[in-house]
């Protein structure tokens, strides 16, 4: 077996399997836990109003903007220049038809009457090389920062690794550099599937538990009247 | 009441300005006897006791971004990485992976995330205690929206349980116990107070009415340092006319078990006061200008009771807000410019953010409010117990600056509060650094000027 027919077939079975069972493993330990119902006299009523927070904090306060500048903006940077290559470059798209029909037996188009949008290849390169960009500006802050660099474990730099690699040997790919296109190919695929097997055991995980994280604590804020 | 070794160890100094114990060296203080090994078993044990859904989101969401600094009071002073908030909670992080996440037996089994030692917790006991308000101003920042400041909390169960609490916390949190206030003010100190001061000031001062409409607490700081809150307290009753009373059953506010993180005795002094205003028949207990006080009954009086309280929780701010609001209480207007200090627990965690200001309205001040100012405030630095720990001093002197530099900027005569514990922390600050300004009660402020 060569490796690109490898990485298409039984790793990329595996990596999903380690992916889905490893989510919902980690998000049902953590959601079926009981949590004690709070009996005090709620100031507001109506604690759902709380998952405001979820958007709200999407964004720092102007009082805190100064020190969380960098790590904010480079964060949106990074993540949008990723979501774009992700979700709008069109052999990602190719996949995740495939993916989609053969989970619930028809196509996007099927559904909603319109093919999900692509955007051209030299856009994607220049979003991908942008969040490389922010990837790596990130990292030399986590090693120059005294705060970063503290509160910063192996978890942080694999999680790191495992992000970038996928856009480099993605964009390494497009551009037909340093390799056979096949064998760039197949690395490309073997590094999602590296993500996407770390993905339920560090801290990338955050992409499902911020929803629960933000929304709980709007809600028990919002009863207070607490600030948000 | 006996003196328990802890106490003949250090012996604490009541009549000093602020509670404290006699030449505090610099510790790591550990109380009781046991074996290291089940000293972080305990820790552990009690941090995730009642672990819930909510914590666990919280702790399986930190992406290590180190914005929670840039809201931190400590470390906007110290700029010292390890004040980094969630950074004070490290070893519980590591130990509920190890022990207690969905991926535990991973850790374990691999050996990815070291014991926690007892070495480690106690030089946490600094970060935990000294170098934490439990403000709550970081849980403003977190982009996961993570409430660090209630997981510090529940670390602090952990390290109560495992004896690893500064002395002076550990001391007063045991006399508040033991003898029914933490600074002293026993029942039978309480009785004389009230008689001392109703004589003093000629005012009636109803103490142990068996039923009445508001059953009124006070804080043992405002007991034994500033009784005029007491006078002030019933000035503003008698005014409005209501059927109060303080009860001597049920009349101490401070919580020390809330802060030092003894559930138990959070629970036994949450308690007194509950079983003092159902016996007296109340429809609402009036909380005194105690910070903490409001989070130990306000918001978790009702889980300690386990079912919801049979009588309203205020602040004394939202009953005088109430009054104003109602026209039952008409105020001089004092004419001069006032900046007000939002007490953390009451107005940042606790909700209570407009009813200062509508009394302070009614009171025609002119009102500068200091940038930042209601739910994003710099804490005065004393809370969460800060104060009575002498080793934090320093640092707490630095932060000390840092909100009289924001009280300043303001411009205004006049600077109040609703927290008693703020008033020490400013009068603690004020005698440090030889300064004059002054940080008053916005309930002595009310009852001085009250309209005939």
């Amino acid at each position: 077996m060569d490796l690109l027919a490898f990485a298409r077939g039984a790793a990329m079975q595996w990596a999903t399997t380690i992916f889905v069972v490893g989510v919902l493993w980690r998000l049902v330990g953590i959601l079926l836990l009981r949590t004690k119902p709070d009996l005090s006299k709620p100031r507001i009523a109506g604690k759902w109003k709380g998952l405001r927070l979820i958007a709200l904090r999407s964004w720092p306060r102007k009082e805190f903007l100064g020190g969380a500048a960098f790590t904010e903006v480079m964060g949106y940077v990074f993540h949008i220049g990723f979501l774009v290559a992700l979700f709008f470059y069109l052999p990602h798209i190719l996949f995740f038809t495939d993916v989609f029909r053969g989970l619930f037996g028809v196509t996007f188009k099927g559904i909603f009457g319109f093919a999900w949008p692509t955007l051209p290849g030299g856009l994607i390169y220049f979003a991908s090389a942008v969040s490389v960009a922010a990837l790596i500006a990130v990292l030399i802050h986590r090693l120059v920062n005294p705060v970063k660099r503290l509160i910063s474990n192996f978890d942080d730099y694999f999680s790191w690794f495992v992000t970038f690699a996928p856009i480099v040997t993605g964009m390494l790919a497009y551009s037909h550099i340093g390799a056979p296109y096949q064998t760039l190919l197949a690395l490309h695929l073997l590094s999602v599937q590296l993500l996407m097997i770390w993905f339920p055991f560090g801290k990338l995980m955050h992409a499902f538990t911020i929803f629960a994280a933000r929304g709980s604590t709007g809600m028990l804020f919002e009863r207070k009247g607490a600030t948000l | 009441m006996s003196a328990t070794p802890i106490d003949e160890k250090h012996p604490l100094e009541l009549d000093a300005a602020r509670v404290s114990v006699k030449k505090p060296e610099v510790r790591f203080d550990v109380q009781g006897e046991m074996p290291d090994r089940e000293r972080v078993q305990k820790a552990m044990q009690n941090f995730v006791k009642d672990f819930g859904r909510t914590a666990a989101i919280y702790m399986e969401s930190c992406i290590h971004c180190g914005m929670c600094a840039e809201a931190c009071h400590f470390y906007e002073v110290s700029h010292d990485p390890k004040h980094t908030p969630i950074w004070k909670l490290e070893p519980f992080k590591q130990a509920y992976k190890r022990e207690y996440g969905p991926f535990a037996w991973i850790y374990r089994t691999l050996n990815l995330k070291h014991k926690v030692t007892v070495d480690e917790l106690q030089q946490w006991q600094e970060l935990l205690y000294d170098s934490c308000t439990v403000c709550g101003r970081c849980s403003l920042i977190c982009p996961m929206g993570i409430d660090i400041a209630s997981l510090v909390s529940q670390a602090r169960h952990g390290m109560f349980q495992a004896g690893l609490v500064p002395h002076e916390l550990w001391a007063v949190a045991e006399r508040g116990a033991r003898e029914g206030s933490p600074l002293g003010a026993t029942p039978k100190v309480f009785k004389d107070r009230v008689e001392w001061l109703a004589d003093d000031h000629e005012i009636d001062i109803p103490l142990d009415k068996p039923k009445a409409d508001v059953v009124v607490t006070m804080s043992s700081i405002e007991i034994m340092k500033y009784p005029d809150s007491i006078v002030a307290t019933a000035k503003i009753m008698n005014h409005l006319g209501v059927s109060w009373t303080f009860r001597s059953d049920g009349y101490e506010a401070t919580n020390f078990g809330l802060l030092s993180g003894n559930a138990g005795w959070q629970k036994q002094m949450t308690m007194k006061i509950i079983d003092a205003a159902i016996a007296a028949g109340a429809k609402t207990v009036v909380l005194p200008e105690c910070g903490h006080a409001y989070t130990a009954l306000r918001w978790m009086g009702a889980n300690m009771l386990g079912k919801p309280l049979p009588f309203e929780v205020q602040h004394i701010a939202e009953f005088l807000a109430d009054n104003v609001q109602s026209g039952k209480l008409k105020l001089r207007k004092v004419g001069k410019s006032v900046t007000f200090h939002d007490p953390c627990q009451i107005v940042r965690r606790g909700g209570a953010i407009e009813a200062p200001r509508i009394v302070l309205e009614a009171l025609g001040v002119d009102l500068r409010e200091m940038e930042p100012g209601k739910g994003l405030n710099w804490c005065c630095g004393g809370g969460g117990g800060v104060v009575t720990i002498h080793r934090a001093d320093p640092l707490r002197y630095k932060v000390y600056q840092l909100k009289m530099e924001q009280i300043e900027k303001t411009g205004a005569e006049v600077a109040v509060t609703t927290c008693a514990n703020c008033r020490q922390t400013f009068d603690d600050g004020q005698a440090h650094f030889k300064s004059d300004r002054e940080m008053g009660s916005l309930l002595e402020l009310v009852a001085e000027n009250l309209a005939e």
